[in-house]
Formats: C-alpha cells, structure tokens, sequence
C-alpha cells in the first residue's frame, strides 16, 4: 500500500508538469502544422510566465494575469509570423531571437518594475489560481485504490490541469474535423495546393500562429500563477525544447503529443522523487542524470525506435509563389 | 449570343528585366480544345497564371463570356469558371482524394456535412466524364495518370467551364496521355472549353481544334489545326532567324575522341528523358544535336559532363570509359580533357557573385599554377584573367569586377574563355549563344570553329536550329529522348522541322 501511495504521488505531479508541455507542444503543433517551426516556444513561454505574474500581482487579478499572459505570447507569435511569413525570414534564427529576447527582458523589466532581483511578488490569494476539487473528493478519499485514484490524482487540480488535457481531443478535432483544420495541415504541407485553391496562404499561416501564441501564453501563465505563486528568472528551465521534442517524438499527432509530454512529466517527476533517494539495485542516481533523462530519452528514441519522424512537407520553407 | 468563352486583350508581363509576355492578344472559342504550343521559355505558362490569377498583368484586359473580368487572385478565376490542371500538381500528397478535392471548396466550418456532398458530387462526376478514382485513396500512392485525373476533378468540382492543362502530358506514359486525350473529347462534347499548353506538335495535331503559337513571350500566329501543318507550326514555333554566315572550311575528321553507347538517362521525376542514344564525335569535326528544347538534349548534355547519373548506358573519353551509370566526377573528366560549358551559365557555369577573375578558374583552382602552397596565387590568378579577357575581348576588361555584372554575352566569353583556354580534347557546349548579343555571337561560333580546326572533337546542342546548321559537319534531330536521325547541315530546314517534330519518314512525308 505503502508503493501504491507513492505511484499516487508522483502520477499526481506528472500530472502537474505536463500541463505546460502539453500546452506549449499543442501550440508548436499548430503552428508546425501549417508550415512554420517554432523553436521560440520556449521564449513565448517564458514571457507569458513573467507577462502573467506582473500584470496578477499589480491588479490583483488571475484573470488579468492570463490575458496579459496570452497578449505578450501572441504579440511575439505575431513577431515571429512577420519574420517567417511575410518577411519569409529564417524561422529557426527567428524563433532563437525571441527566445533571448524573452530571456532578457524579463529579467530587466522585472527588475526595473520590482526591484527583487528579476522576480515578481508573491501572489497572494485571488491574484493566483486555485486548485479544484471535484465532487465528494473527500467523502471517496477512503475508499481503496479507487477512491485513492479519483481524489488523489484525478481532483484537486487547477481549471487549466482540466483546460489542457481537454484540449487534446479538441485539437483532434479541429485538425481532422473542420475546414480550418483541412487548411492548416494542407498549408503546412504543400502551399501551392492551397493558393491554388484560392485560399491565402499567408492569412492562414498567420491564424495558425496565432493559435500558437495564445497556447503558449497558456502555458505560461500556468508556470507563473498556478504550478508556483510568482515568476523567477528562467523558470520556464529548457520546457518549451521539451515540448518540441515531445512535438517530434509524437509525430505532430495531438494523441501522440499528450502521451509524450505525460511521459516526460512522468520522467519530471521521478527525478524530483529520487533526489537524495536510493534505488533498489543501482543505488542512488546523480539528480542531474534524473534530470537529463528526458532529453537522453528524445535522442534515443528520436535516433530510431520510433520509426522516421516526418515533418510537415513545407516546414521552415518560406512560401514564394514560383514562376 | 457569344461564342467567344476567352479574349485577353493586350497582355503585357515582365519579370525584372525578362519580358515574359508581350502584348498578347488571344480569343478561344467555346466548347472547342485550344491548343498554346511554343518552345520552352516562350511564355506560355506566365501567360496561363496569369488568367488564373496567379500573376497579375502588367497591362492588358481579360473578358471572360464577353464580360471583362478583372482576376486578382485563383479565387476570382475560379469564379469565372477557370480551372487549371498545373505541370506541377497542386495537391497535398499524403491527403486522401476527397480531401484534395475539397480543400478550398469545404461548404462550411464543420467538415462532416461537406463530406457526405462532396461524396456524391464527386460519383455524379466520375460517372458523367468516366473519371473513376478511388475518393479515400492517398495521393502519394496512385499512379502520375490518376494524380492529374484529381486535379482535372478539381476543376470539375469547383464548376469550371474553362479548363487549363499546362503541359499535361509531361508525366504521362503514352497510354496515359491516350486516355487524357480521350477525357479531353469528353470534356468538349459536355460543351466545356479546354486550353491545352504544349511543346509537343503531335498533341496539337491529334487533339485540338485550334492553335496559337507563342515565341520568346508574343503570340506569333493562331491557326485552325485541320488547316495547318506539322511543319508550318514547327516553322512558326522555332522562327526564321537571321542566318549568320560564318566562314568555315570543310572538316577532316580524325579518330574518334567522344563515344556514346546506348545511353539511357532519367530525370528527377522517373521519366526517361534520354532513351538508348548512341553516337561518336571525332577529332576535328562539329557534331550538332537538334531538337525542341526539352526533348532530352539537357540530360544527355549533364550525363556526358558527369552532372547526373545515368541510368544504362557508355560513355568513352579519348577510349577510356567514363563512369556515367554510377559517380562520374567532373573534375576528374575535366582532367582527362573533357571540357563543358554548361546550358545555363547563370546556375551552372558560373557563380556570379563572385569575381570576374574567380570564375576564369573555377573548376580548375586546383591546377598548381593558380596555386601558392595551400593558398590561392591571386596575382598569377588575376593575370591569367587579364590574358583571358584581351584574347576573348571580355568587357569591361576588369578581373576585379563582380560577375555579375557584366553582359550575357560577355558571361558566356568568361565561361568559353575558361573551358577552351585548357586546350581540351573534346568540347562540350550547351546553348553557346542563349541570351547573347549578336556580336558575341559571332565571336563565340568562330571560336567553335577554331577548336575544331585546332583538332578537338565539339559536341554542340543548341535549340538554334540555325546554329546548328551553321556551325555542325553533322546534324543528329533528338526527340522525345531518341536520336531520330542523322543530316548533313545543309539539309532544308523544313526537313529538319518535320524531324524535330517527330516525323520520322521525312523522305515520305516531304512529298
């Protein structure tokens, strides 16, 4: 029972770590989709993180803290759709600026606004988000394993927890079910078919970065208002190249991508578990060998055990009408 | 009642500084297949896009039904009614058929109610026209045939009356391109209007009703196809051209420095371009290759020089074998004495960001001369440029100067000057004169005719058919991959015609 309670645990914070890579990855997949790589997802991230923290703390709002969250990510989405869309710029230099540009300035302008070495206040109660229970958490809590699993893993997480993994087949749906999902993998894939087919290509390549950008605000906000109470400098630690690996690992598949950010969180989540802990036979890891895992995992599994990870067609490709 | 389904009036287009169109005028009759023949690089394809809106015209108007009609973007030309079969297939390889078909055309948000129309619409069609395909099929996994079928029923399912086919039979087998044909009659006799873009004659011939031929971007002539020749459109495609007389002794031909046995080559695309062509080129004389551009002579030119493999076949230098089938490397053919200047200069032969001295040796830096230990000689280097340029009157006389920057006809003298300086033993040269001013021109074939007499065994393509005349001790007609004949130069250009497009019994076919 004593190991069962443990699984409990660290189930309950992958749980809790994968929501911003499921976020984050769902947002690279929309705009990988439609033809433009996001390596800057990880900078959208980290911005919206601070964007959300300082606005909740200064208005003493969540909800203003998400919609500043969600403004700055897609203002810099909108940055890098100027630079790969219209300026038909190289998405990967693209991407690499925004992400240093969100490295630095957050840390400056939280300074500048603070004054507590690059962090935003505490937020207190109201100016963060809160945990929900779902009903008779309490009353089944007793109940064997079931009632264990349904209060202890399923409950007491946030609204966003609930919003991301609702998310998924949402995107499966919008990808594979509406008009604008046709388009989005359609332009991602040949452009030409799609000018052809009289529908503008740069406007959907701009939609689809926006979707992007509001999903990466998300993300953010989760880091900085509901998985902690503040945004520290470089919190968002490396998630945002978790998330396109998890993106590639999972073949740019909606299903695919939840499954393989749970098991990146999953591996989070071990490595938290196991510090200063020893295992059965090899005794105790290094932390650092925990916390390399993942990114191991993504070589390794990338460099073939999954079978060849296919691109979007026209990814990273500027689209230019040929003569 | 008009009968007129599409009148451009005055299409002007130019891309920088290549006039692609000019002045345009063109008027297709309804419910009748209206062929546009013309050379490669005559236009033809800008001046489609452009009524698919695709480009805009510089000037110039579009009256669809009799209506102008202003089309701004593929949107607006579907419609008009325009439906247009690309060269290149516009579809998403690894969507289904339906979704190909329906992408543009969905009905609303929600994909579901579309599909189930889209379904039907598509039965009704294929029963209708005898276009049968799989609807749940991967693009990617049906045949080229049945691809551009997709996109004729694209077309079909967007409502188009006008139908564009943009060199179709490109990619087609001969049983496909049979079947395309027989769905093109179809098509005519459901009263739609179908605009069929070509260089082959043969198709013009069998298909169309009417014909306008284009040539370097005007539209030179429009005939009724029961009332026109082979030859007449031959004539009218390839243009009478100034003879350019050039002094030229006869030839005394020695032993045999260039060999082809049997050579096959294909393209990127899987299509054998070059089919078994054998032939030799011997010490002193000019062999020319004639043909309609696109008929091979490109892939053969780059399976010789070692720039694409080919698949079958034999190639001997001065003897010895070169390795075409598998990496023949053309430093290494340049070392033995092969030397090639390439059709396209811009892409191939030059790199025109670079120094004018810099591209005197390109492809031969290696050569000690040009060498200082590890490093490159610059001086000897730019003397060696500034020999060049006084011996072939490169203007400006100036190695320092970008590329770039000078003439067409003076970028060719940089190459020639580079190719024949290293006194090779066979030539190989691609469209000397493409693009340049007619008094490089003349410069550059009496230097052709100078290494001939100088000994060395010249391979000559050229789509000049007037060149080639000029210039070749023999003229071998390439088409459709095949070499379809041999002449003496001197032969009449309306045999030749007749053989570049594919006549074969020119003797018979003559009378």
């Amino acid at each position: 029972m004593e190991y069962f309670d443990t699984l409990i645990v660290i189930l309950q914070s992958t749980v809790r770590v994968s929501v911003p890579l499921i976020l984050a990855a769902l947002a690279g997949l929309y705009s990988e989709r439609a033809g433009i790589f996001d390596i800057g997802l990880e900078g959208k991230m980290l911005a919206a993180a601070f964007a959300g923290g300082a606005a909740a703390s200064v208005y003493g709002s969540a909800l203003v803290g998400l919609g500043a969250a969600v403004f700055v990510s897609v203002c810099l989405a909108l940055v890098h759709g100027f630079a790969s869309i219209t300026q038909r710029g190289n998405q990967i230099v693209s991407g690499v600026a925004i992400n240093f540009i969100a490295l630095g300035a957050t840390v400056i302008l939280g300074q500048a606004w603070f004054r507590q070495g690059g962090r935003t206040p505490q937020l207190g109660e109201g100016e963060r988000f809160t945990t929900v229970e779902l009903p008779f958490a309490a009353e089944l809590a007793d109940v064997p394993i079931l009632g264990s699993i349904y209060s202890n893993l399923l409950s007491g997480h946030f609204l966003l927890t609930y919003f991301a993994f609702a998310l998924v087949p949402f995107t499966w749906w919008v990808l594979y079910r509406t008009r604008f999902g046709l388009r989005l993998r359609a332009v991602g894939e040949n452009p030409g078919a799609v000018d052809t087919a009289g529908i503008s290509v740069i406007w959907l390549r701009y939609r689809a970065v926006i979707c992007c950008g509001i999903l990466c605000g998300i993300a953010g906000a989760y880091l900085s208002m509901a998985m902690t109470a503040g945004f520290v400098k470089g919190m968002t630690a490396g998630k945002g190249f978790i998330a396109l690996a998890a993106l590639i690992f999972a073949k740019w598949k909606p299903v695919n991508v939840m499954f393989a950010c749970l098991l990146f969180g999953f591996l989070d989540a071990m490595s938290i578990r196991m510090q200063g802990n020893a295992l059965p036979i090899v005794g105790e890891v290094p932390v650092q060998f925990m916390q390399a895992l993942p990114y191991i995992l993504t070589v390794i599994l990338l460099a073939g055990f999954i079978g060849k990870a296919i691109p979007p067609r026209a990814g990273g490709v500027p689209y230019v009408k040929e003569r | 009642m008009n009968d007129i389904a599409i009148e451009l009036k005055g299409i002007d287009k130019k891309f920088g500084l290549v006039h692609a169109n000019k002045n345009i005028n063109l008027s297709v009759r309804k419910g009748t297949i209206h062929g546009i023949i013309g050379e490669n690089g005559a236009g033809k394809s800008t001046l489609m896009s452009i009524l698919y809106g695709f480009y805009q015209a510089d000037t110039g108007d579009i009256f669809v039904d009799g209506r102008k009609t202003v089309i701004r973007d593929p949107n607006a030309a579907i419609a008009a009614g325009i439906g247009m079969v690309h060269q290149h297939f516009m579809l998403v390889e690894n969507f289904t058929v339906l979704e190909n078909i329906m992408l543009g055309a969905e009905e609303s948000q929600i994909l579901n109610a579309g599909i189930t129309k889209a379904r039907q619409e598509l039965k009704r069609l294929e029963e209708e026209y005898e276009l049968e395909v799989d609807p749940d099929a991967i693009i990617e996994e049906l045949p080229v045939g049945l691809q551009q079928r997709v996109e004729i029923l694209k077309a079909l399912y967007r409502g188009a009356e006008i139908l564009i086919l943009d060199e179709p039979t490109g990619v087609l087998t001969p049983a496909e391109a049979d079947h395309l044909f027989r769905i093109l009659e179809q098509l005519k006799d459901q009263g739609k209007t179908i605009l069929l873009i070509t260089h082959k004659l043969r198709e013009i011939m069998a298909v169309t009703d009417e014909v306008s031929v284009m040539r370097r971007g005007e539209m030179v002539a429009t005939r009724t196809t029961a009332e026109t020749s082979v030859e007449e459109l031959a004539e009218l495609m390839v243009g009478r051209r100034v003879l350019l007389h050039v002094e030229k002794g006869p030839a005394s031909p020695g032993d045999v420095l260039l060999s082809v046995e049997n050579l096959t080559v294909r393209d990127s695309r899987g299509v054998d371009m070059v089919r078994n062509v054998s032939f030799n080129v011997r010490a002193g004389e000019i062999v020319g290759i004639a043909g309609v551009a696109g008929n091979g002579q490109s892939e053969l030119l780059q399976a010789i020089s070692g720039i694409r493999r080919a698949v079958t076949g034999k190639v001997l230098l001065q003897g010895e074998p070169i390795h075409v089938t598998g990496k023949a490397d053309p430093s290494d053919l340049r070392h033995r004495g092969l030397a090639h200047v390439p059709e396209d200069r811009q892409h191939m032969g030059l790199v025109l960001k670079f120094d004018e001295s810099e591209n005197s040796i390109l492809g031969y830096h290696d050569d000690p001369k040009y060498l200082k230990g590890m490093f490159l000689d610059i001086d000897a280097i730019r003397n060696d440029a500034a020999d060049k340029i006084e011996k072939y009157d490169i203007r400006p006389p100036n190695p320092r100067l970008k590329t770039a920057n000078f003439s067409g006809g003076n970028q060719q003298k940089i190459v020639l000057a580079r190719e024949m300086e290293r006194d090779p033993a066979v030539l190989v040269i691609g469209q000397p004169t493409r693009g340049v001013d007619v008094g490089a021109i003349e410069f550059i074939h009496k230097r052709i005719i100078e290494m001939r007499d100088a000994g060395k065994a010249v391979l000559l393509v050229s789509v000049e058919l007037d060149e080639i005349r000029s210039l070749a001790d023999r003229v071998l007609v390439m088409f459709d991959g095949r070499i379809v004949g041999e002449r003496a130069p001197d032969t009449s250009e309306g045999e030749l015609g007749l053989l570049m497009a594919g006549v074969e019994d020119t003797k018979e076919a003559a009378q």
